[in-house]
C-alpha cells in the first residue's frame, strides 16, 4: 500500500473507515483509505461506481463522521462543516428562485460574511467562469454546463482553502464535458485553489490531476497513487499524446484487475 | 380564429346553448316556477338582490367568514406544518391524532361549533378555519419534507443555520405544494362557510338559500347559488394568480394545481 508522502499536506486522511447501518445490517463504505493533498494541488479520487467516493467527499465536507481513522485539514481534525471548504455536486443544485449572482452569494449569506465584499468577489468569479453577462439570469434560463459553472463559482466565492468536487461533469453531455474540463483547468490555474475531484472517468482524472488516488470497489480503500507529470496547461492535443494514453492504459489495467478479483 | 378568442367564445357558446335549453324545457314541459325558475326569473332575482341591496349583507357576511376563516386556518396550518416537518418528536407525538381528526368529516362538527361559538360570525370563521386547516397542513408538511436532499447537504456544508435552511430553502422549495394546499382549502372553506350557515345563522348566502327554500323561492336560491359560484371562482383565481406570481420559477406547478382543483 502506498502511503502519502506529501510532507506539508493541506489535507490528510489516514486509515479512514466508515461503516453505516442499512436495513440489511452494517455496510462498510470505506476501509483503510489514505490520501493527502498538498497546497494548490489538484487531486483526483478515482474509483468504480459505489466505491464510496462520494462518502469520502461527505466526510471531508464534515457532513459524515468517520467510524475510524483520521481526517485533518490544515492540521486540525475535521469535526463538522467548515467555512474554509467549498463544495460542488454532481447536479448543479442551484436555487431556482434566485439569480445567478444570488446563487453564487449563497455561502456568503450562510456563513454571515461581508456581503459587499462577497458581491465584488462573486462578480469577479462570474467573469472567471465566463458568465458575467448572466448574473441576473435565473437557473432555468441557463444550459447545464452554465449551471455547473455557476456551481463552481459558488464553491469558490468564500475563498475556501479546499474545493471539493463530486463528479461535477457526470450529468453533462460528452461535448460539454470536454469543454468543462478545459474550463476547470483554466479556473483552477487562475484561482490557485487545492481541489479534491471525485470521478469515475479515467481520461477526466488524467487530464485534470496532478495526482490520482485510486480506490478499490466497496469498501473503498486506497490501492494506488499515480503522479501525472504532464505539463500544463494541458490541451485537447495532450489527450492524443503517448504519455496521456500510457496513464489511461495503466489505470484501465488496474481496474480490469479489480473486477477480476471482485 | 386565434386560441385566445376561442377560449372565450367556445365556453360562451356552451353557456348560451345551456340557457336556451333551460328556457325551452321549462316552456315545453310546463315546469312550475317553484320547481325550476326561468333564467329570466333568476336574473331578476339577482338584479333585485344586488341593485335593491338585500343580497349585499349576505354576500359580505359569507365573504367575511370565508376570508377570516381562510387566513386563520391556513396560517395555523402553515405554522404547524413547519413544526411537524422540522421536529421528529412533535410529529411522533401528534401524528396519530392528526390522522384521526383528518379522517373525520369536519362538517359533522358544525353543530358543536355553533354551540361553542354562538350563532354569529365567530362560529362561521371557526368552521371555515377548521375545514381549511388539513389540506394546507398536510401539503405544507409533505412539501417541506420533499426538499432536494442534495440541496440540504449543500446548505449543511456551507454551515447554514436550521432557520436559514427552513426559511430560505425548504419553504421556497415547498411553495408548489403549499399553493396546492391553499387552492384546495379555498374551495373547501366555502363549503365550510355554507354548512355553518345552514346549521344556524341569520345571515349569509347559505342562510339565504335555506330561508328561500322554506318559501319555495327557487329563483332566490339560484341567485344565491350563482353568488356562491362567483365567490368560489374569484377565490380560486386569486390563489392561482398569486401562485404564478410568487412561484415564478416553477410555471409547471401552477398549471398542475389548476388541473387538480
Amino acid at each position: 500500500m502506498t502511503r502519502p508522502t506529501v510532507t506539508q499536506a493541506l489535507f490528510h486522511a489516514g486509515d479512514l473507515a466508515l461503516t453505516y447501518t442499512s436495513s440489511r445490517g452494517p455496510v462498510k463504505a470505506l476501509e483503510g483509505l489514505s490520501a493527502a493533498l498538498g497546497q494548490g494541488e489538484f487531486l483526483s479520487v478515482l474509483g468504480p461506481s459505489g466505491c464510496g467516493k462520494s462518502t469520502l467527499l461527505k466526510v471531508v465536507a464534515g457532513l459524515l463522521k468517520p467510524s475510524g481513522g483520521t481526517v485533518t485539514l490544515r492540521g486540525a481534525p475535521i469535526t463538522g462543516p467548515r467555512p474554509d471548504v467549498g463544495i460542488v455536486f454532481q447536479q448543479p443544485t442551484l436555487l431556482p428562485w434566485q439569480t445567478t449572482l444570488d446563487n453564487v452569494l449563497l455561502p456568503i449569506r450562510t456563513l454571515g460574511l461581508d456581503l459587499a465584499a462577497g458581491r465584488a468577489r462573486a462578480t469577479e468569479l462570474l467573469k472567471l467562469v465566463g458568465l458575467d453577462k448572466f448574473s441576473s439570469h435565473y437557473p432555468n434560463e441557463l444550459s447545464g454546463g452554465m449551471q455547473q459553472r455557476v456551481g463552481i463559482a459558488r464553491g469558490l466565492v468564500h475563498d475556501p482553502a479546499l474545493l471539493l468536487m463530486d463528479e461535477p461533469f457526470a450529468a453533462l453531455d460528452a461535448m460539454t464535458r470536454e469543454h468543462m474540463m478545459m474550463e476547470l483547468q483554466r479556473i483552477w490555474m487562475a484561482a490557485g485553489k487545492s481541489v479534491m475531484f471525485i470521478t469515475h472517468s479515467i481520461p477526466e482524472a488524467v487530464f485534470l490531476s496532478d495526482r490520482i488516488v485510486v480506490l478499490s470497489a466497496r469498501p473503498g480503500r486506497t490501492i494506488r497513487e499515480i503522479e501525472v507529470g504532464l505539463p500544463r496547461p494541458r490541451t485537447l492535443e495532450t489527450m492524443a499524446e503517448r504519455r496521456f494514453a500510457d496513464h489511461c492504459n495503466e489505470l484501465r489495467a488496474l481496474f480490469s484487475e479489480l473486477v477480476k478479483f471482485d | 380564429m386565434n386560441e385566445k378568442l376561442k377560449s372565450v367564445l367556445y365556453p360562451l357558446a356552451t353557456f348560451v346553448v345551456l340557457v336556451a335549453l333551460w328556457e325551452t324545457s321549462i316552456r315545453v314541459f310546463k315546469v312550475p316556477n317553484f320547481i325550476l325558475p326561468t333564467p329570466y326569473a333568476v336574473l331578476e332575482a339577482l338584479q333585485r338582490g344586488y341593485v335593491e341591496g338585500l343580497f349585499w349583507k349576505h354576500f359580505f357576511f359569507t365573504l367575511q367568514s370565508m376570508v377570516f376563516g381562510y387566513v386563520l386556518g391556513c396560517s395555523l396550518a402553515f405554522l404547524l406544518g413547519c413544526l411537524f416537518a422540522e421536529s421528529r418528536a412533535v410529529e411522533q407525538m401528534f401524528l396519530p391524532f392528526v390522522v384521526a381528526l383528518q379522517s373525520m368529516p369536519k362538517v359533522a362538527l358544525a353543530p358543536l361549533i355553533i354551540v361553542w361559538f354562538g350563532f354569529g360570525l365567530e362560529s362561521k370563521v371557526v368552521m371555515v378555519a377548521l375545514v381549511c386547516f388539513f389540506p394546507m397542513f398536510i401539503n405544507t408538511a409533505v412539501g417541506l419534507k420533499q426538499t432536494n436532499p442534495a440541496l440540504l447537504d449543500l446548505m449543511h456544508a456551507f454551515s447554514a443555520s436550521p432557520w436559514h435552511i427552513l426559511t430560505r430553502i425548504k419553504i421556497p422549495s415547498a411553495a408548489g405544494h403549499i399553493f396546492a394546499g391553499l387552492q384546495i382549502s379555498i374551495v373547501l372553506g366555502l363549503i365550510g362557510a355554507v354548512v355553518a350557515e345552514f346549521v344556524s345563522s341569520t345571515r349569509g348566502l347559505g342562510y339565504l338559500i335555506s330561508a328561500a327554500a322554506v318559501n319555495l323561492e327557487t329563483n332566490t336560491m339560484f341567485a344565491a347559488l350563482i353568488s356562491l359560484a362567483v365567490l368560489g371562482v374569484a377565490g380560486s383565481l386569486t390563489i392561482r394568480f398569486l401562485h404564478s406570481r410568487i412561484v415564478f420559477w416553477d410555471k409547471g406547478s401552477a398549471s398542475q394545481t389548476a388541473a387538480v382543483e
